[in-house]
């Protein structure tokens, strides 16, 4: 079951086009990454996806219903620009969030001192947002996010600006809501967090998407690596070396030929290589992403090394 | 609809708590005082300028008992028409050298002499720089004539005062109209720029994009609108509370002594409620229209000059109605959404058939409803979109 399903959405922006032609299919329950640089279509997807704009066409089912606006209830929506009023307290800007999803005002508060204690700002519920760090309001932000409870929570960039520590409870948050049935979207230029969260993946470059599905999937499209280190520096084993093979430092790097690693090893023992060691490696998402989205694209996303 | 009602609603606690609860919201409250006290100085320096250039000091070069007797007329003048209109007359014994004397009672200052009258009753010659000035020449003459026949007796009139005539309660019931028309205006007047700006904290702050992921943008509007009409409300009962110059023009006669409206003054009152709110919501949801247009307050500060001349011109507009209820501008100013509320109250001063307020109502409501429609969309197009602004001449292409 799909919680949202996207199909080829349009978006033009007089004679710019910011979106084109984007499907997506995320099945319920899972943590969904949307990757892409920056201006590559990600905010102002999600943005048709929530239905604060409309699409130019395409047309787009959020848990079941055709108007976004009609599940928002069951929606929670962190956007990339981070937005609290200054004068209001912590509890009353979090139920204040969770009112315009529904809940009573008073449940709201209740629960939103609940959330700021187990997340450690019980001391600053009843101050104003203009005292807080810029980390706690970001906290305040999420918890408004969650505080109704929702089956479908959307994330524009949710790291940006967090510190290390507050990004990892940020994702272990992500990771609970998943646990409990949760279908989590977030979107990031940054490959680390969508490799050790997501399931499943829409890799976005100039408003289209170049591939939509399971991380696994994007890594499967491209071939082992193989890193060879021998002591001998030629002989008959080179001919088991594809063209393309390069050097790091004193390893040979190349992916796996077709016939699989007994073969490979087969040649090198017999061609006398004496292999010092012999590592067949995964791909990383960020070589698939290079691979699918292209090296230029992935240059633009600052190519970011997880924290 | 209940959504959009609570939707709505959640956006009119937080802005109205928050309106309320603010360091500004007491200079709202204090905002009536300024143009009181200001009317109070200018009304008092014009009086007094008034007062000073318009009784004209004639110089009358007369024997004692003639300038008596010219004083005399003068009196009984007075008692018909009141003292102000008149000119005052100072007398000067006559002199050997009268043209010497002219030359210089015409060059006194003190008192600043205008003309000087010489001559007598019976040969009387004006002298003074009258050329704009006709009426003391001819009050003058009036005197002189008066004065001439010492007879002080009035002719008989027999006056029987009634309650009204129709000449009085047309006149009086416009002036019913009129001021309430005035105090529709200025309590809208205030609001404006208040308005202007609703959606400025919104934008700087960037909640509105979680509000316009949360609720539909018309229910966002609506919820701002009638938080600022509440707001508005408190202020208008915390100014009528503490209105003691209000209460005491009541005691004293002030507002008491208004004629009573055709529609009877609980109606009135009620229908004044009634239109101060359509007022407030018909200009409110065009200012916050306008408003939402703006991204920084300086944007909104730009707007507000022509904005209150736009309600200015309506202001105008809609006084056609008091005293010509038939005209067509009259029912062009009933018809005009912005313009249909003041109307409509000075058509109840001066009008008792109720059935036109009904539909006037029913009219207003209905273009606060498309003005806050076609606002919300406006601002979604325009606004609520990371690309650049499109003209609102192009809105039917998205």
């Amino acid at each position: 079951m799909l919680a949202v399903e996207a199909v080829d959405l349009v978006k033009d922006f007089n004679e710019t086009r910011a979106v084109d032609g984007v499907s997506l299919a995320v099945p319920t329950g899972t943590i969904y990454g949307l990757l892409g640089p920056n201006g590559a279509g990600k905010t102002t997807t999600l943005r048709m996806l929530l239905g604060i704009i409309d699409p130019s066409s395409g047309t787009r089912c959020v848990l079941g219903r055709d108007r976004p606006l009609d599940a928002a209830p069951e929606i929670g929506y962190l956007p990339e620009e981070r937005g609290l009023y200054p004068a209001m307290h912590a509890r009353d800007a979090i139920a204040f969030m969770g009112a315009l999803r529904g809940l009573p005002i008073a449940e709201g508060r209740r629960r939103a001192d609940a959330l700021l204690d187990e997340h450690g700002l019980g001391d600053w519920s009843k101050k104003s947002i203009r005292t807080l760090s810029k980390g706690m309001a970001q906290i305040v932000q999420l918890l408004g996010t969650i505080i109704h409870k929702p089956r479908l929570i959307v994330l524009d960039e949710p790291f940006a600006g967090l510190d290390a520590i507050n990004q990892g409870k940020l994702e272990e948050l992500i990771r609970r809501e998943a646990r409990g049935g949760v279908t989590v979207i977030f979107s990031t230029h940054v490959i680390a967090h969508a490799e050790r969260l997501c399931e499943e993946i829409a890799i976005i470059a100039k408003g289209k998407v170049a591939f939509d599905g399971r991380v696994d999937e994007a890594r499967s499209r491209l071939r082992p690596i193989v890193r060879l280190r021998t002591r001998a520096s030629d002989g008959p084993w080179r001919s088991a070396i594809p063209a393309t093979a390069r050097r790091e430092g004193h390893d040979l790097v190349f992916e796996l030929p077709e016939g699989g690693p007994e073969p490979l090893l087969k040649a090198l023992i017999d061609g006398g290589a004496g292999i010092e060691t012999l590592a067949i490696e995964r791909p990383g998402l960020h070589d698939a992403f290079v691979a699918i989205a292209g090296a230029r694209t992935a240059e633009a996303m600052g190519q970011e090394k997880p924290q | 609809m209940m959504r959009f009602i609570r939707s709505a609603w959640v956006i009119a606690r937080r802005d109205f708590t928050a309106t309320v609860l603010s360091k500004a919201f007491i200079f709202f409250l204090l905002g009536p005082l300024f143009p009181l006290l200001f009317g109070g100085v200018f009304a008092g320096i014009g009086t007094n300028v008034a007062s000073q250039a318009k009784r004209p000091v004639v110089a009358v070069i007369a024997p004692k008992a003639e300038f008596d007797r010219l004083q005399a007329a003068r009196g009984r003048l007075a008692q018909a028409v009141g003292e102000d209109p008149l000119v005052e007359l100072v007398n000067y014994p006559p002199e050997p050298d009268l043209s010497a004397q002219q030359k210089r009672l015409l060059a006194t200052r003190q008192p600043p002499v205008r003309a000087v009258l010489s001559g007598g009753l019976d040969r009387p010659k004006l002298v003074g720089a009258l050329a704009a000035d006709p009426g003391t020449a001819g009050q003058l003459q009036l005197l002189v004539a008066a004065a001439r026949t010492s007879d002080s007796a009035e002719p008989e009139l027999e006056v029987t005062n009634v309650a009204a005539s129709s000449g009085t309660i047309v006149r009086d019931r416009a002036l019913t109209g009129q001021i309430a028309q005035v105090i529709l205006f200025l309590l809208t007047l205030m609001l404006s720029t208040m308005v202007l700006s609703q959606l400025i904290e919104e934008k700087s702050n960037k909640v509105i994009e979680i509000i316009a992921a949360a609720i539909p943008i018309d229910a966002m509007f609506v919820g701002k609108l009638f938080a600022m009409l509440a707001a508005s409300v408190l202020g208008l009962v915390v100014w009528i509370s503490a209105g003691a110059l209000f209460i005491q023009l009541i005691k004293t006669g002030g507002v008491a002594t208004l004629p009573v409206p055709a529609v009877g003054w609980p109606v009135f009152l009620a229908l004044g409620v009634v239109y101060f709110a359509m007022n407030y919501l018909l200009f409110g949801a065009a200012f916050l229209m306008i408003g939402a247009q703006a991204s920084t307050a300086r944007e909104v500060q730009t707007m507000s000059m022509p904005v209150t001349f736009g309600q200015v011109l309506i202001f105008g507009f809609a006084s056609t109605v008091v005293g010509s209820l038939g005209s067509a501008k009259a029912i062009a100013a009933s018809v005009f959404p912005l313009s249909s509320p003041m109307a409509m109250l000075a058509r109840a001063a001066q009008d008792g058939a109720i059935w036109p307020h009904v539909v006037a109502i029913l009219w207003q409501a209905l273009w606060v409803a498309l003005i806050l429609r076609v606002g919300a969309q406006l601002f979604r197009k325009t606004v609520l979109k990371s690309g650049p602004r499109r003209p609102w001449w192009k809105l039917s292409r998205a």
